[in-house]
């Protein structure tokens, strides 16, 4: 079963050396979790402030700058895994390095079917 | 059969419900992987049991005869619905289970799956609760809302809540693996400890309904212990017994609160002190400390002394009356 793990923080709260060693220790992680099949994909996110919003209304489009909502925490990157239940999954949401300093929410994924195989 | 034994029969049925509907519950939920499913199926099982015991005596082994029933049920009814949905709908083949899937080893470790299961920290503390209730203790929603006052229907969406996250999200059907199970058991504990409380610091006004949570916090507290002997499970058992023998003590007629110094010693529970004093030696003699077992520790003076002791502190309730009083031996002294 799939789960994305949706990691949030206070992105002004890091400093810049936290951030490379944040991205060390994900990366060893996702290589460990690769190894054992459970991988799919990971990547961190640039700053809500490079965020762009889009709305199609009435047929017409609607383009603004920043996130959905402004909120303490901030969607920063994410973890998509196969894991057998949502045990395995918790076991590696608490190994992701941010979840010491933000959260880590863990969604389980729908499989719809119709759409394009990996 | 005569009239006679066929009311026998229906007699044993009741007995087998009220002894054992729980444990084939929490096999049938490992047998079919759904709770929905597994309840329906208990159903069944306890419908055939009424229709076929008086033909064909009571099994050998109820039990189960009871798992065994429920889940062909179970797997007929999933058949004839999938027929009916679309033939080629590809519905998946029930896997046969073996035959010593219900052996009683089996069946005590799906009771265990069944309590951590419900307790899972990703559910809502009230949801934990209200399923326990539920699915371990047999409560009907009805009765668990009374207990709680709160609405039937609220109650019955936090459940239907929680069931849907354990199926959506996959919280699995197991005991946790060593390395977690201090900090599961721990969210287990805390259920149990808060039916308790709901039951014991009620008002007399509603003590009927009240008094039988605490009534299952205890059982569910004896049946941990009986499958989990870790000491602060033994610890919460012997901190529920010491304070629930207090209770008809703990309030006058009138229901007004009677403070511990006050209490008529005489109407304390002693046998449900000495069981918890045996457990406190028990869960002290591990030398392992958790909340639970200071908790206790630090009320298990009470209800040791047959007299009051004179006033050391200032009194605003059972806890600092006891937390000033020092501590003594039991009767003897």
């Amino acid at each position: 079963m799939k789960y994305m793990l949706l990691i949030y923080l206070d992105e002004l709260a890091l400093s810049e050396t936290e951030r490379e060693e944040c991205y060390v220790e994900s990366t060893q992680l996702a290589q460990e979790i690769k190894a054992s099949g459970q991988y799919l994909a990971a990547h961190p996110l640039h700053p809500t402030s490079t965020a762009t919003s889009v709305r199609v209304r009435g047929g017409k489009r609607f383009v603004t700058d920043g996130p959905f909502a402004e909120t303490r925490e901030q969607l920063g990157g994410y973890f998509l895994i196969d894991a057998r239940d949502l045990d395995e999954a918790i076991g590696i949401a608490v190994r992701i390095p941010m979840a010491r300093k933000g959260s880590v929410e863990i969604r389980p994924v729908i499989e719809i079917a119709g759409l394009p195989a990996d | 059969m005569s009239e006679d034994a066929a009311l026998r029969v229906r007699e044993t049925v009741d007995a087998v419900y009220r002894s054992d509907s729980r444990r084939v519950l929490a096999t049938l939920i490992r047998l079919l992987g759904d709770f929905d499913l597994a309840e329906e199926a208990l159903h069944d099982a306890f419908r055939a049991a009424v229709e076929q015991w008086p033909r064909d005596g009571v099994p050998a082994n109820p039990r189960a005869w009871l798992i065994s029933a429920g889940r062909f049920k179970a797997i007929d009814g999933l058949r004839r619905r999938a027929r009916l949905d679309a033939l080629d709908d590809g519905a998946e083949p029930v896997e046969p289970a073996t035959e010593d899937a219900w052996d009683d080893e089996g069946v005590e470790d799906d009771r265990l799956r069944l309590i951590f299961t419900c307790c899972h920290p990703a559910l809502p503390p009230e949801a934990q609760v209200a399923l326990t209730l539920r699915e371990v203790c047999g409560l009907t929603t009805e009765e668990i809302a009374r207990a709680f006052l709160s609405a039937a229907p609220t109650l019955a969406q936090r459940i239907v809540r929680a069931k849907a996250k354990i199926r959506d999200a996959r919280i699995p059907y197991q005991v946790p693996s060593v390395a977690d199970l201090p900090d599961r058991l721990d969210s287990v504990l805390r259920v149990v400890y808060l039916v308790f409380n709901e039951g014991y610091s009620a008002s007399s006004g509603t003590s009927l309904t009240r008094h039988d949570l605490s009534g299952e916090a205890i059982r569910l507290g004896r049946l941990l212990i009986e499958l989990v002997p870790e000491p602060e499970a033994v610890g919460l058992l012997a901190l529920m017994l010491l304070q629930e023998s207090r209770r008809t003590a703990r309030s006058s007629p009138a229901g007004e609160l009677v403070l511990l110094a006050d209490q008529d010693r005489s109407l304390w529970n002693r046998d449900q002190i000495a069981e918890g004093l045996a457990l406190v030696e028990r869960a002290l003699s591990s030398r392992q400390f958790g909340p639970t077992r200071s908790r206790r520790r630090s009320r298990r003076c009470t209800p040791r002394r047959p007299t009051p002791l004179p006033r050391t502190g200032p009194r605003s309730s059972d806890f600092t009356t006891c937390w000033h009083a020092p501590i003594r031996r039991p009767w003897s002294s």
